[in-house]
């Protein structure tokens, strides 16, 4: 799946740029008076600085002047407060520009890093199986990162690179206009430059990107396993892998940053190309002036063309700051592209607008067939009826298709072909969010959040009061094992319960359910990792848990679901055995074989 | 600074050369207007347009020098600070390959990513900017300084003033900010972590319909980042403006002392004004120099981070190991007064007086109530941690006296929590032995009863398994795990837990081929249903931490009460049935 993605984010990157640009720039609608104020601020600031410098000639003036020593000493104070009031304006606008800015990026980078987030609650269980959680981490850290770091700073050097660009432009034609015309010549040229290198860095910058998301993506998941490395001493072969990863991405790296680099000496260059031919063209023009060969066009005399000169190396300063933005620009759009990628992902299907209330949680599986990609059915056919308060349990080998079920009803994935209903609706036709509401889930792979145990309890319910999360931890047998902990219900759990033994992560997510309130329970190897013992203690608090309530069991351990009203026999997707337990032991087929131990499933 | 000289050293010429070709550009900078001079100076006073246009020429080759130094120089820069950013990610990558269990439980996952990517990040832009500035920054201002001091001293006694003051603005700046820029990469990391719990816990969040609880969380995580991001901003973009005023400031005061110096007559006026030239150009590199440090306080906020990674201590290692060349040959494990305990902290131990031996080529089975401390026991076989009291003996020795290579090499482990990786399923088999024979590999998983159901995927062993293997059920994934521990061909292998998810049917299966195949091989299989383990020749019940039985089924069942009861609590069942 990722490299289908990567071919797709390339196709689509070149004509894309505007539309980056645009949509990123979107992000900053909200405080438009404030960036127009940050630019008055840039205009103002810019504007002290010519102005500062251009103090320095009435004062130096004043200095030689033909006047007493006592007038031109006050005349010099005169002055000089004049430009330090000038200046004290100049601070003050790069002061509140910078404070204004700094709030305006945070507040957009705030958005972004929301929406992105907000986005991928709304994808579908599809999305997050099919691409790497590094990766998909990557775009949070790394892309919104470099879009940071362009919003913080590249905007208003944008801006004050242009207005200094075009103050110098009028002053140089304002001094002398055919001079100027070498310089009009000269600046397509390091546009056309500029543009060939922006270009060529682009797919460049966008190839660092990715290459930074594939070693985000190979960390993220070694580390993730990394007692598997240790246990198999594969450490150095990861090393290796790593290496080759780390490699392209060092060369993408350079590849991009020197390409991004060029800008810099490149139009410096090209600035020093214009001063040279300025200064060269300039002197010709003095001389033939002095020769008499320019007629009337001679104008330009050695003052001028001092002051000419200058302003052209003037030029040159601007065009280089707006150079030096340039890699930070690049790496953020490539960073955005890569975001807005996410966030135009189609979102979890939801046409259905019926919230189920008070449901009995009569549940019928009707007809259905599916498989996860087009070319594999997983299931074929599969019809089930659950009537209200029903225990229906599957049974089958692993991969017959037991937790594809629960997948579909839950709507994780969407069926191919037939229907779901509950209480006679469509399950397509249910309000999403209403429809996992009325289902309780106990997954198989115990998954904790960062906090306390209390809290990881309440997840089922948010609104239970203490003393409920201590009654849903009493069901399922977690009360005992919680006690002993240093805290209590107050223990911090790290992230994946890494403190925990895996039965007990298994009954705190039991817990979990039984606070729920939902008329429909999927338990899916619930207790797999949970002793006998402690599942034949908790069975009392699952027989209550399961009352009045619809539920699908999933288990391997035939005697946790023998006292199931239908069980249902899967293998290859199809089911080939259905009745209670004594019907399909009396049927001597493979349930019997199974539970006998007779035969194997496979 | 020092721990970093060993990734500087392998690119030296790069860091060297990078520089000090950017200082082409800066001499051309100088050079020019000095050319452009005697151009007019001597062209144009003497009429001569030969000698302009070769005063031109000049210029141009100049300029050709310029570009080629400015674009080596980038070169060199980039390369460098690339390449040393690339090795300290290695190291970094290695570093966490050294690490035990015990300090791979210390970080979370997140953060060691953030670290391995996002710091380092820092640190290499911080890297670039320092090389391509490096030289141009000084070079001007110390060019500044000497011009400015050889046209008058006394004028130049504001910067010894000035400069001082400055550097302790800056510096108090810097000493503000590097606090809080620590304080935002601490945000960074627990917002990481928490969208990357978000990420692998999505089946819960989506099936409990707690996506807006889980967004008003990441919500405030965001607002705090940002909170704190501004907060430390807030006092970098103090900078420019206080940069700004001290440059004013010096300005002022050298066109009050020298224009009173002018007026006096002690000072012409060319020379003043060349003088306020050279203070701009002096401060300008100053404020260079000082942003760059500036920079740098959120580039140490990630340095110190990373050091943590490449500092921390390996509390397991094989470093003492008295008899390295020593390998696992028969298979014997013994436990002599074991205690152990995760946290030296904790009151209790985990384990707590543990005493037994099982001889070469033995099944045993563990079994005991959920946290009894089955999974804690077997994970000091392969030394994953060290015991906290007593020994473990491996073939009559210590393991702590194997090299770990070899220790695990002898040991196989299916953990309880397993992972394949990404790749083919052949690609995660080969983890058991890299060498192994396409034969050897389907006799592995054909005793671990994967092999039929792999031939079923039409891509066969060559099927591309997605993160974490979601492609495949939960039994396959682990009939997986245990067929790439079997291609070890280990002496002692550790099954914890690692049928859970498959059916009994199949379970039975893989115990026959284990019985038939493994004859040598000590097995140790940790197990919920008595069922997976009556049969083994000796079966050990643990309860709350201590042995309470170590014998047969048959003398079990006679003798230990809650073995009987674990027996009952799942025979009574069936009966009932």
């Amino acid at each position: 799946m990722p490299p289908m993605n990567e071919k797709r984010a390339d196709t689509r990157k070149p004509k894309n740029t505007k539309a980056t640009i645009k949509r990123l720039m979107s992000y900053l609608n909200e405080d438009k008076v404030k960036i127009g104020l940050a630019f008055v601020c840039v205009l103002v600031s810019s504007m002290t600085n010519l102005a500062g410098s251009y103090m320095l000639r009435p004062i130096i003036n004043n200095l030689v002047a033909d006047v007493s020593a006592a007038e031109r000493i006050s005349t010099l104070v005169v002055n000089l407060v004049k430009m330090a009031s000038i200046y004290a304006a100049g601070v003050l606008a790069a002061f509140f520009q910078a404070r204004i800015m700094i709030g305006v990026s945070q507040r957009a980078l705030l958005k972004l890093r929301g929406d992105l987030f907000e986005k991928l609650q709304d994808l579908p269980v599809r999305f997050f199986d099919t691409n790497n959680t590094g990766d998909i981490m990557s775009r949070f850290t790394n892309d919104v990162d470099t879009i940071g770091e362009m919003l913080n700073s590249t905007l208003v050097q944008i801006f004050q690179g242009i207005v200094s660009l075009i103050g110098t432009l009028i002053l140089m034609f304002y001094t002398n206009f055919w001079l100027s015309i070498v310089t009009i010549v000269v600046a397509p040229i390091m546009a056309k430059i500029g543009t060939t290198i922006a270009s060529r860095s682009r797919k460049r910058f966008s190839r660092q990107q990715a290459e930074l998301g594939k070693v985000n993506a190979y960390i993220e998941e070694i580390v993730t396993g990394q007692k598997v490395v240790k246990v198999f001493c594969h450490e150095d072969q990861v090393i290796d892998e790593f290496e080759t990863l780390n490699d392209s991405l060092k060369n993408a790296q350079i590849k991009a940053q020197f390409a991004g680099g060029m800008m810099g000496p490149s139009m410096n260059a090209m600035s020093q190309v214009n001063y040279t031919l300025t200064a060269g063209v300039g002197s010709i023009l003095v001389v033939l002036g002095r020769l008499g060969r320019m007629g009337s066009f001679s104008a330009l005399d050695i003052g001028g063309l001092t002051v000419f000169v200058n302003f052209s190396r003037q030029f040159s300063r601007p065009i280089n700051e707006l150079a030096q933005q340039l890699t930070i620009v690049m790496s953020a759009l490539a960073g955005a592209e890569r975001v807005f990628d996410v966030m135009d992902r189609e979102p979890e299907s939801d046409r259905g607008d019926i919230v189920l209330d008070n449901i009995h949680g009569d549940v019928v599986i009707d007809d259905i067939t599916f498989g996860y990609n087009p070319d594999k059915t997983i299931l074929k056919d599969v019809s089930i009826y659950a009537h209200p308060g029903q225990k229906i349990a599957l049974v089958g080998s692993t991969g017959a298709g037991k937790t594809t079920i629960t997948n579909l009803i839950t709507r994780f994935y969407d069926i191919d072909k037939g229907k779901i209903t509950i209480d006679g609706i469509d399950i397509f036709d249910i309000n999403r969010d209403s429809l996992r509401e009325n289902i309780a889930v106990v997954l198989q792979d115990t998954h904790l959040f960062t906090g306390t145990v209390m809290e990881n309890i309440r997840y089922g319910r948010l609104d239970a009061t203490d003393a409920e999360v201590r009654n849903a931890a009493v069901t399922s047998n977690a009360h005992s094992f919680i006690q002993h902990l240093p805290d209590g219900y107050d223990t911090v759990l790290e992230g994946d319960g890494s403190n925990l033994s895996q039965g007990q992560r298994q009954l705190l997510n039991i817990a979990r359910a039984a606070l729920s309130k939902a008329p429909i329970l999927i338990l899916d190897e619930a207790t797999s990792s949970v002793d006998t013992r402690t599942e034949r203690d908790i069975n009392k608090g699952m027989d209550t848990l399961m009352e009045n309530r619809t539920t699908f069991v999933i288990a391997h351990r035939l005697s946790t679901i023998r006292n199931a009203d239908a069980i249902m026999v899967l293998e290859h997707g199809v089911i080939i055995e259905r009745g209670s337990h004594e019907e399909l032991l009396a049927q001597k087929g493979r349930y019997y074989e199974l539970y006998t131990g007779l035969k194997e499933l496979d | 600074m020092r721990q970093y000289w060993k990734y500087i050293r392998p690119h030296l010429l790069y860091f060297i050369f990078g520089p000090l070709l950017m200082l082409s550009e800066v001499a051309g900078e100088i050079v020019l207007p000095t050319i452009m001079a005697t151009m007019i100076d001597v062209g144009i006073a003497n009429n001569n347009i030969p000698y302009v246009i070769s005063r031109m020429a000049i210029m141009f080759g100049c300029i050709c020098v310029m570009i080629i130094g400015g674009l080596g120089g980038h070169y060199l820069s980039v390369t460098a600070s690339v390449a040393f950013s690339a090795d300290i990610r290695k190291d970094v990558f290695k570093k966490v390959q050294s690490f035990s269990f015990k300090n791979i439980d210390k970080f979370s996952t997140g953060s060691l990513v953030t670290r391995l990517t996002n710091d380092i990040t820092q640190i290499q832009n911080i890297t670039r900017m320092f090389l391509i500035m490096a030289m141009r920054s000084p070079g001007m201002l110390i060019g500044g300084i000497i011009m400015a001091l050889r046209l008058n001293r006394s004028l130049a006694a504001i910067l010894i003033i000035v400069i001082p003051l400055l550097g302790l603005t800056i510096g108090l700046l810097m000493y503000n900010a590097y606090p809080r820029f620590n304080v935002v990469q601490k945000k960074l990391d627990g917002l990481n972590s928490g969208i990357q719990e978000n990420i692998t816990n999505v089946r819960v969040i989506k099936s409990f319909v707690r996506e807006k609880f889980e967004i008003d969380k990441f919500r405030r995580a965001n607002t705090d980042l940002k909170d704190s991001t501004l907060n430390a901003m807030k006092i970098v973009i103090c900078t420019m403006p206080v940069m700004t005023l001290a440059m004013n400031i010096t300005m002022i005061m050298t066109v009050w002392n020298g224009g009173n110096l002018v007026v006096a007559g002690g000072m012409d006026v060319g020379n003043l004004t060349a003088f306020t030239t050279y203070i701009v150009q002096i401060l300008m590199s100053l404020m260079m120099v000082s942003m760059l440090f500036l920079q740098s306080s959120r580039a140490a906020a990630s340095s110190k981070r990373i050091k943590e990674v490449l500092n921390t201590v390996v509390d397991l290692t094989d470093d003492n190991s008295s008899k390295k060349d020593l390998t696992v040959e028969r298979g014997e494990v013994e436990f002599r007064n074991v205690c152990f305990k995760y946290y030296e902290s904790r009151k209790t131990n985990i384990l707590d007086n543990i005493n037994f031996k099982i001889n070469p080529g033995e099944t045993v089975g563990i079994i005991g109530a959920t946290g009894s401390g089955k999974t804690s026991l077997v994970q000091l076989i392969p030394r994953l941690y060290d015991v906290t009291q007593g020994e473990v003996l491996v073939d009559g020795v210590n393991v702590k006296d194997y090299s770990i290579r070899h220790l695990r090499d002898g040991v196989g482990m299916v953990l309880q929590k397993n992972v394949l990786f990404s790749g083919t399923i052949e690609d995660n088999l080969r983890w058991g032995d890299e060498n192994a024979t396409r034969e050897e590999i389907e006799e592995a998983a054909d005793n671990a009863q994967a092999d039929d159901f792999v031939k079923s995927f039409t891509d066969g062993y060559n099927t591309e398994l997605g993160q974490g293997g979601v492609n495949v059920s939960g039994g396959q994934k682990q009939r997986l795990c245990i067929a790439r521990a079997l291609l070890k061909k280990p002496k002692i292998l550790i099954l914890d837990d690692s049928t859970s998810a498959v059916d009994t049917a199949t379970e039975a299966k893989i115990r026959h081929a284990f019985a038939t195949t493994l004859k040598d091989t000590t097995k140790i299989i940790i197990a919920q249903r008595i069922s997976s383990i009556m049969d083994a020749d000796k079966i050990l019940v643990l309860s709350e931490g201590k042995v309470t039985g170590f014998g047969t089924h048959d003398e079990l069942i006679k003798t230990n009460d809650e073995y009987r009861d674990i027996y009952y609590s799942q025979v009574d069942e069936e009966v009932s049935a």
